[in-house]
């Protein structure tokens, strides 16, 4: 007898089904919008489809008419330089220091408990603290994503570190490596995948901190762009805006879940892809 | 068998969907007994806490028999968006965000009271500069698109500058005080209770333009949906009976109202009063009826409506300022009159003054 659990969906079959939530989810929207528009038409809280068009060519296709910059592609740009630049220092960062705290005890003894209550710091609370030394330019924004980011990864990396089977160390050791050569030949090319899976795991969060620093602070950038129009609730502007930064954020953690099995392929071994 | 389980299917989900498009419907044209009220914090809204806290709210809605819950929202655009969408009766906002936010959105509203406006609540801060002009250049951190924006538009115009002389920079009304601090920031435009923070505690703060230059231009004000308030004309008689009950203790000095006016909004005696007088309040019903009917006032909308439409704030397809039409006591207008979304009335105020509520 065939049980559920062992049936499986074809290729297309899956395909289907994959897509059958968002089909839902789109569905539900255009009757509540219908519902509410029915009774104002200006009704801006679920704008028609119709009218989310439109708003999208306005932002995404028509130069604006004040400093002739087309706004999507100028607040993407800025949002994605910070975003970029404050993923790419936390990963730097948090790998230079996870190595050096997972690998060596007294690193690890010295520094450890400090990293770990300061990753509880929620920036958010310490903000002005942060204005002072940053400034509000660009580098706040990115250091509030750094501040945010760094932490959880290094104490990831520093866990993964720690798993390292100590036979192969002791191996590594006996072949005569020293501190130095095992760090680079045996721990990096371990560590190095799991930062990537470490680094798509915190891109949410990254996230977050970029559309918080942008809601403060900014004269461009998704974020910034979503805040102002919020206020005059012009949701026809707000909600493509919040669909691209999901697909950008969708499509980074792709990419490089895909670079990072294509890279590194004992890493995926025994996975289900 | 299996169709049949599928078509049960879909008629479940198709229910579901309309109980929620349903649910999030809401209906405005009603005669109902319970309305909702949302305000916030600022200095010309803390009489409608204390005359909710104490039962004077209670006591009017009772005499017209019906009840009103005065809600608190922790954010002023939330407040308004929240109206917009239908969640309250009514709602305390300025006229500038009156005309931008429930009126550009469809939402056809009333100014029932006009409470008091903006006599150097607001006003533009220079660092380590004196003149308004020395602005020329500068980066103002300000809440983009707020009444400190055309604060902002009216001081540049004063000293014969435009917008284009100046970058704006887009900062939270909650981080001016920290964002003051930096080195960075050199012009700002924001409002009380900041305003008078920052001044007071950096000797390099310079208020170079206030809203006393601009009398009666920020106006702020309880705004009802104009369906509810023509089927439920007796909840603008409660509120307003409220009201002006709160603005005769007011108007008295009355110790334990404002001592309790200034703690919920955060300060002490002294921080609330001189705030106060940077306000200029309608303690007199008949002072409110003098202003709602003066010839100013659409003057000033006309203003407002004009800074709205240059920034693009009036809603989308608004060919011009004269978009949204409203609409102030004595049957004048502005704009066009098929699409009058924001109206200006004097009845319940005139009904104070005249003693029949």
């Amino acid at each position: 007898m065939k049980r559920l659990m062992n049936l499986r969906p074809s290729k297309a079959t899956a395909l289907i089904i994959g897509l059958l939530p968002f089909i839902l989810v789109v569905l539900i929207y255009i009757v509540a919008s219908d519902v509410r528009l029915a009774e104002n038409p200006n009704d801006k809280l679920l704008p028609s489809m119709n009218s989310i068009v439109e708003a999208v060519d306005r932002m995404a296709f028509t130069e604006s008419k004040r400093t002739g910059e087309i706004l999507f592609v100028e607040d993407t740009v800025s949002s994605l330089e910070r975003l970029g630049l404050g993923v790419l220092i936390s990963a730097v960062l948090a790998l230079l220091m996870a190595i050096p705290l997972g690998f060596v005890p007294f690193v690890r003894a010295g520094l450890s408990p400090f990293v770990a209550a300061f990753s509880m710091v929620p920036p958010m609370a310490i903000l002005p603290i942060l204005f002072i030394v940053f400034g509000m330019g660009e580098m706040a924004k990115v250091a509030l994503i750094v501040i945010g980011v760094t932490p959880l990864i290094i104490r990831d990396l520093q866990q993964r570190i720690m798993e390292i089977p100590t036979e192969q160390l002791i191996k590594a050791q006996t072949l005569g490596g020293s501190s130095w050569t095992i760090t680079l030949r045996v721990v990096l090319p371990q560590i190095f995948p799991r930062l990537l899976d470490a680094v798509r795991l915190t891109l949410g969060t990254a996230w977050i901190f970029l559309i918080s620093a942008e809601a403060i602070s900014a004269t461009e950038g998704l974020g910034y762009r979503i805040f102002l129009v919020r206020r005059y609730l012009s949701m026809d502007v707000i909600l493509p805006y919040v669909v691209w930064i999901t697909l950008l954020a969708f499509l980074f953690d792709y990419l490089l879940k895909h670079f990072n099995y294509r890279v590194f392929k004992w890493y995926d071994a025994g996975k289900e892809r | 068998m299996k169709s049949s389980t599928v078509t049960k299917l879909f008629k479940k989900m198709a229910l579901s969907v309309l109980v929620l498009g349903l649910s999030i419907n809401s209906s405005y044209a009603e005669v109902k007994d319970k309305f909702q009220v949302s305000w916030t914090i600022y200095v010309g809204w803390m009489p409608w806490d204390y005359a909710q806290q104490k039962g004077i709210v209670d006591k009017w809605a009772k005499k017209y028999g019906i009840e009103i819950e005065m809600v608190q929202v922790n954010d002023y655009i939330e407040s308004i968006n929240q109206y917009t969408a239908g969640k309250f009766d009514g709602c305390l906002m300025t006229n500038m965000d009156a005309l931008t936010i429930p009126a550009a959105g469809g939402v056809d509203s009333t100014a029932v009271i006009m409470g008091d406006y903006s006599n150097g609540n607001d006003g533009i801060i220079l660092k380590d500069k004196k003149n308004l002009a020395d602005i020329k250049g500068q980066t103002v951190n300000l809440v983009e698109l707020s009444v400190s924006h055309y604060l902002l538009a009216r001081g540049l115009e004063s000293v014969g500058l435009s917008e284009k002389d100046v970058k704006v920079l887009n900062t939270s009304d909650a981080d001016m005080v920290a964002a003051y601090g930096t080195k960075d920031v050199t012009a700002m435009t924001t409002w009380n209770p900041q305003l008078s923070e920052i001044l007071s505690n950096n000797p390099s703060a310079n208020l170079v333009f206030d809203s006393s230059k601009t009398p009666g231009e920020i106006i702020d004000m309880l705004v009802i949906n104009t369906e509810t308030l023509k089927d439920n004309p007796k909840l603008a008689k409660a509120l307003t009976g409220a009201w002006f009950e709160v603005m005769e203790l007011m108007k008295k000095g009355d110790e334990e109202a404002l001592t309790f006016m200034a703690k919920a909004s955060g300060t002490d005696l002294a921080g609330y009063k001189s705030q106060l007088d940077s306000t200029m309040m309608f303690y007199e019903p008949s002072d409110a009826v003098k202003f709602a009917d003066s010839e100013e006032l659409p003057k000033t909308m006309k203003k407002v409506s004009e800074f709205s439409f240059d920034h693009g704030i009036l809603g989308e397809g608004a060919p011009d300022a004269e978009f949204i039409g409203m609409e102030f006591p004595g049957g004048k207008t502005f704009g066009d009159k098929g699409n009058i979304k924001l109206r200006f009335i004097d009845t319940y105020v005139k009904m104070a003054a005249e003693g029949k509520l």
